[in-house]
């Protein structure tokens, strides 16, 4: 789950991080009324879960709440690479001195916590990353160990800060830092930029905060942040329905047991000239319910020409599967070719079956390349 | 031979009194596994289908001497029965287990990782040596017994490929699902090491997708390491980046984890790729046969 920045900061706030004030607003009114409680010039920045806000004009400085309030009426509203603004941060401007980057992120591939810092901040970090490898200092960190403040003094001599008090506010920003990364079970802690202003004070201008949805569990708070609105409506549907969806751009609506599987299915449409539609995954079961609201979402997308049923049968067997999709299609309607691939268990049985019911719109193929193959012909 | 589990395994199923331990359990058992035990806290003294429960893992390894187990507790509960049976002292612990958080898997692996432990999952299907011993939820009918070995990160995808070898007269020694999240037990590199040194095993296939760098790892270990052939097959080419496809783990982050970057390593180090299931188990019946 990602957070907003004003989200972040929040947490960033109670784990001891130094941010500006700000204020949540929705409307301009309320981007007015922060400004005059804030006083001063104030920053007034979309909130979205996106990159290149700068760029795209959601960010802008007001010097009075007239200007603030009309900055959020341009704002507001404003769609930043498909996500439209709904909710602003209102922040009191600071003196920037400098511009440096840091985060924690999951090493994969090391299977550690992984530490980057440099004083090339406020771009984005993987530009720094190709154009300037050597400024970027990379630390990891044992997880059973925890962080120690050596880490924070290789990180800050590592990039180069002179000044001790700087690299002390720097070590203490590590420390609490990696404090937010694990008390909230963050997969990415990101402070970009990590700016010193004139008066020589630490302080997140941005907060780039991902937590792990499988110990949302135990952060009742930090799940309470989640915005439905951020989800397109499609995914949203699904979510409550309980099936695992994902909307892509295509007219080949594709469902399957098991992620890898539906994967290759995709995969597999593209190969037959097809474009599919949607991810979609049911799991493990094959029973009628699950096989009803899966062929719900997917067909709520108007795009969706034609249907790809792939199934594998292991412990869920095929003539199960095939069940459970005659009585899903006895309770909903679908206007549009459906084509069923069974391989494994009793697939020969499961295509029996369907071949018996005899629907017009509903066709069987043998290989999973062949009915991708059909698919792509029936919705063309 | 085979890798990980074979007649040797005494299996101790965490959470045997369970829906899912239960039935998987007793499959694992029809198959021809010696499942000698169950763990399940507060049920120890109780008994299902003739297997013995005990209170804790460590009491089961000693009154049965189980060196194995297969873990279906629940998620916000199995890294603590983890950490139980990797103090119990086994020598492998397969891990069914969806939704494990991250954070707790980071410091559970390099806990393990300075253990005598093998750890397979967690978020797989399991393991399974046909004609051996199957550990977990694999559908065993499907695969035969053979000289290939399989290890992959999904589950149906697996049976796919292992079902379309079995169709072309082809079996395997072991089948492996590492399992589909960010941070498991073991990874493909560990198992291709396994495989290396299986006598029995004469060729290796690798079923990877989208998301982190273990199959270019894998790659450059089969080029420095291995004197099998591998072959491989990999899923998600059309998944856009930033979209978890499923799978914690499947997820292209940045310019990296994508499909077509992971096909071009493997193919630089001479790993011929199949771009379809059944392309795969025909580059492998034309390599077997040579």
């Amino acid at each position: 789950m990602d957070l907003y920045e004003y989200q972040g900061k929040e947490l960033f706030r109670r784990y001891g991080l130094p941010t500006g004030e700000g204020r949540l607003a929705q409307t301009p009114a309320e981007a007015r009324t922060a400004t005059e409680e804030l006083g001063g010039t104030v920053v007034v920045k979309a909130q979205v879960l996106a990159g290149g806000r700068g760029k795209a004009g959601g960010i802008k400085v007001a010097s009075s709440p007239a200007e603030a309030e009309a900055n959020a009426a341009a704002i507001l509203g404003m769609e930043i690479k498909g996500h439209v603004v709904r909710r602003l941060w209102i922040e009191r401007a600071s003196e920037i001195a400098r511009e440096y980057y840091l985060s924690i992120t999951l090493d994969r591939g090391a299977k550690k916590p992984l530490f980057m810092f440099t004083t090339e901040g406020g771009v984005e970090i993987e530009e720094v990353a190709a154009r300037k490898p050597e400024a970027l200092v990379r630390l990891h960190l044992d997880p059973l160990e925890g962080f120690h403040l050596w880490h924070g003094r290789t990180l800050s001599f590592g990039a180069g800060i002179a000044d001790a008090n700087e690299r002390r506010q720097i070590e203490h920003v590590c420390e609490r830092l990696y404090a937010v990364f694990t008390a909230c079970d963050a997969t990415l802690c990101e402070i970009n930029p990590l700016v010193v202003t004139e008066a020589g004070e630490l302080l997140a201008l941005d907060a780039k905060v991902s937590v792990d949805d499988n110990a949302l569990f135990r952060h009742e708070d930090i799940a309470a942040m989640h915005d439905p609105e951020s989800v397109p409506v499609e995914e949203r549907a699904a979510r409550e329905k309980g099936v695992t969806y994902v909307k892509l751009d295509g007219e080949i609506g594709i469902l399957g047991n098991g992620a890898g599987l539906v994967m290759s299915t995709l995969d597999l449409v593209a190969l037959a000239g097809g474009k599919p539609a949607n991810f979609c995954d049911l799991g493990g079961g094959g029973g009628a319910q699950g096989v009803v609201d899966a062929l719900e979402v997917i067909s709520a997308d108007p795009q969706v020409k034609a249907i790809f049923f792939n199934v594998f049968g292991g412990i869920t067997r095929c003539d199960e599967v095939a069940r459970g999709i005659l009585q899903a299609l006895e309770q909903i309607q679908i206007a549009r070719p459906i084509v069923v691939r069974f391989d494994g268990t009793n697939a020969e049985e499961g295509r029996r079956l369907l071949a018996e019911a005899a629907l017009p719109y509903l066709h069987a193929a043998p290989t999973m390349l062949e009915a991708a193959r059909k698919a792509v012909e029936l919705a063309g | 031979m085979a890798i990980i589990v074979d007649k040797s395994t005494r299996l101790v199923v965490q959470n045997l009194t369970g829906r899912e331990g239960s039935f998987h359990a007793l499959r694992n058992r029809a198959y021809g596994t010696a499942v000698v035990a169950g763990a399940a806290p507060g049920h120890g003294g109780e008994e299902v289908e003739g297997i013995p429960v005990f209170n804790t893992v460590r009491e089961a390894v000693t009154e049965t001497g189980a060196n194995t187990a297969a873990t279906f507790v629940p998620a916000r509960f199995a890294a603590d029965a983890l950490y139980e049976a990797i103090d119990a002292g086994l020598e492998t612990i397969v891990c069914i287990t969806e939704g494990i958080p991250v954070h707790e898997m980071l410091r559970l692996y390099r806990y393990a990782r300075t253990h005598e432990v093998t750890l397979i999952g967690p978020n797989c299907p399991g393991v399974i040596s046909p004609g051996k011993a199957n550990v977990g939820i694999i559908p065993a009918e499907i695969f035969a017994e053979g000289a290939v070995g399989l290890v992959s990160r999904s589950g149906t995808l697996t049976y796919q490929i292992g079902y379309e070898l079995a169709q072309l007269g082809l079996g395997n020694t072991t089948v492996i699902g590492i399992g589909g999240d960010a941070i498991v037990g073991s990874s493909f590199v560990d198992i291709l090491e396994r495989f290396e040194a299986d006598p029995e095993t004469e060729i290796v296939v690798m079923v990877g997708e989208i998301g982190g760098d273990e199959e270019e790892r894998a790659a450059r270990f089969v080029v420095e390491k291995m004197t099998k052939p591998v072959l491989a097959y990999i899923a998600g080419f059309t998944a856009p980046p930033g979209k978890t496809m499923g799978h914690a783990g499947a997820i292209i982050s940045g310019s990296s984890g994508t499909a077509q970057a992971k096909k071009e390593a493997l193919e630089a180090c001479g790993i011929e790729v199949g771009t379809t299931p059944t392309e795969v188990a025909q580059l492998v019946a034309a390599r077997a046969a040579r």
